[in-house]
């Protein structure tokens, strides 16, 4: 539709380039030698990674007494580490489909890599719920299959069997949903490589696509149902993690607002992922042309604007504790932010609340350097989000003899650290072996195509 | 019987929809096209049917959302009913969130697999395709000729209206 460019807007791919020019660019960084900046960095990812295998090894093989948890505290690093690695996957998904339904065309450059990120960081997520059932060679029975022990079904109004059906079809959906928008670049990459065995994997991965109209119809087709399930999808994920929390009736965790609370978190924590990963990116593998200053500048602007959905949620848990008069409900907000735990609550705040408003001026938005170290200290302020409701509602319980602290052993800390070296060996994986920039998408958006007044718009 | 075709090969968006849309009217028989990425609205102005992919998605999601809802009820109030805190068998309620999440899964699965059977997209399958660029930077227009009124250098003038780069002329099988 060609009428839909304007000569006013900027383009979306900067370096006015043809079809072949994309194909060259992103195909190319595949087809060179690895670059040594790149093995550094995979290496010490790949170092992280193995820090963590050790210390799951070494938990799974010993017990899970081997956390700092206590007979107050009974859930704590674990599970904030998985609501966050949930939490960081749904910004792809976002940009993936919800700014497809929405027609936003400038997602085309950024949607393949976060989708990316997305499948890597549910699979980080996925990581801790099982370790924590402790056996987790036995994590099978979550499914309901006929079993010789009766059959015992799994527990269908539990939030915790909700969570795994969940998380299970999250993952499912957003790996075909990727796959599906690789079929086209995996071809172009299939006949762009001369024969051996580059061209026998991308040729057996790309199932035979050859540009067909006819395919091309029913992609487009496939592409919007996919795009229509995942939006709703991704919101009754977070929902059901924060059911995982909101059913129970600990103060601090039984609350209505935790689902949009979550949701809206999520996004904001992914979509300040998205973008660390976006500006390495695009540093290091030069595609500076593709994911440009526009991008960082709107990607920013969804920071601020699910970054203010997350700070008035603060402010209205706060105003309706005291408002309800509820004492353990006013107790609990007053020991969040003044109680032991008061440095983790005002992290929280300062990362997620105050920082980001830096991101309402424009210099700031369109600074990469600047833009890099903000969406850094968001990462970090949404961890300790979840830390501190999980935590801080735990720890001083309705007994105060059985009032309590909690510090992470050095067990938690570095399965943490596993979990991230998990997360960049996984993209830096990606990275190496498949095109980073959706090529099929973005050449849609270019002006190339139009030979006429509209090539105004360069 | 032999077949022959006619494949004009163009370098822009502009001109693959502009001929489509002349050889359209001029009621040629369109064996296909072949785009490096999907060019909205052209499978419109090509003639093709649309996907009923829709169809699919919506019987199987909904196949699927009755599915776990009878699965549930069956599991948790018939085969091996538990008291889980006193809550009735039937607690409908809790039954929604795992009902939503297989109605997706069923719908998006079953779509996706909808898609590669009807589309004859398989491991291991040769791609046949006109030109090899068509993956990266070329279009490729697929006429057939019907019959002896065909008119191959009218058709030519055609395709050079719309800057083709190439016109070429392929016997039966040809356009693989």
């Amino acid at each position: 539709m060609a009428d839909l460019y304007s000569t006013l807007r900027q383009p979306l791919i900067a370096g006015n380039k043809s079809l072949g020019e994309v194909t060259n660019d992103v195909s190319g960084v595949l087809e060179r030698k690895t670059s040594p900046l790149w093995w550094r960095a995979f290496m010490a990812s790949l170092l992280f990674l193995l820090i963590g295998a050790a210390a799951i090894t070494y938990q799974v093989a010993t017990g899970i007494g081997t956390w700092g948890l206590n007979r107050t505290v009974g859930w704590a690093f674990d599970i904030t580490n998985f609501v966050f690695w949930i939490g960081i996957g749904h910004a792809g998904t976002l940009i993936s489909a919800v700014l497809f339904l929405f027609r936003q065309r400038w997602r085309t450059s950024v949607n393949r890599a976060a989708e990316a990120m997305t499948i890597i960081a549910v699979m980080c997520a996925g990581l801790f719920p099982l370790i924590h059932m402790g056996r987790p060679w036995l994590a099978f029975w979550m499914f309901p299959y006929p079993n010789m022990r009766g059959s015992l079904w799994v527990n269908f109004r539990s939030p915790l069997v909700w969570d795994f059906f969940a998380i299970s079809t999250y993952f499912t959906i957003s790996l075909v949903f990727w796959y599906v928008g690789l079929l086209p670049d995996l071809a172009t990459i299939r006949d762009r490589a001369k024969a051996g065995i580059r061209k026998k994997i991308f040729g057996l991965l790309s199932l035979g696509w050859n540009g067909s109209l006819r395919t091309w119809n029913r992609y487009e087709v496939l592409y919007l149902l996919l795009a229509g399930l995942a939006t709703p999808l991704v919101v009754s994920v977070h929902t059901i993690v924060s059911w995982d929390f909101a059913t129970a009736v600990i103060p601090g965790w039984h609350s209505t607002i935790l689902p949009p609370y979550f949701v809206a978190g999520a996004i904001f924590s992914g979509m300040a992922m998205v973008l660390t990963l976006m500006i390495i990116a695009r540093k290091v593998m030069g595609l500076e042309d593709y994911i440009t200053l526009r991008h960082l500048d709107v990607m920013s602007k969804l920071i601020i604007v699910t970054g203010s959905i997350v700070g008035l949620a603060y402010a209205t848990e706060f105003f309706i504790a005291m408002y309800s008069e509820n004492p353990y409900e006013t107790f609990l907000f007053k020991n969040r932010a003044l109680g032991p735990f008061a440095w983790a609550y005002w992290t929280m705040v300062l990362c997620n609340v105050i920082s980001p408003q830096l991101l309402w001026f424009k210099r700031i938005r369109r600074n990469v350097a600047w833009v890099f170290v903000l969406t850094i200290l968001i990462n970090v302020g949404m961890w300790f989000e979840r830390f501190v409701i999980v935590v801080t509602s735990l720890h001083r319980d309705y007994l105060p003899s059985s009032w309590t602290y909690y510090t992470p052993t050095l067990i938690e800390v570095l399965t943490l650290l596993g979990s991230f070296g998990l997360f960049f060996t996984g993209f830096l994986l990606f990275c190496r072996f498949l095109p980073v920039i959706a090529m099929a998408e973005v050449k849609g958006v270019l002006s190339h195509g139009h030979r006429s007044v509209r090539s105004g718009s360069r | 019987m032999s077949q022959r075709y006619l494949l004009g090969t163009f370098e822009r968006e502009e001109d693959i929809v502009g001929v489509v849309k002349k050889v359209r009217e001029l009621n040629y028989k369109i064996v296909d096209v072949y785009t490096p990425y999907a060019v909205h609205g052209l499978e419109r102005t090509a003639g093709f049917a649309p996907s009923r992919l829709p169809w699919v998605c919506f019987a199987l999601g909904l196949f699927g959302a009755l599915f776990k809802v009878w699965f549930e009820f069956w599991t948790t109030a018939s085969d091996w009913a538990i008291n889980v805190g006193g809550k009735p068998w039937n607690s409908l309620p809790a039954y929604v969130p795992i009902t939503f999440e297989v109605m997706v899964l069923f719908a998006g699965l079953s779509t996706v697999f909808a898609f590669f059977w009807s589309s004859r997209l398989f491991p291991g399958k040769k791609p046949i395709m006109p030109d090899i660029r068509v993956t990266n930077d070329r279009f490729v227009l697929v006429l057939e000729q019907e019959d002896s009124t065909f008119d191959v250098a009218k058709v030519q003038r055609i395709f050079k209206r719309f800057n083709t780069v190439k016109v070429e002329e392929r016997q039966e099988g040809g356009q693989g």
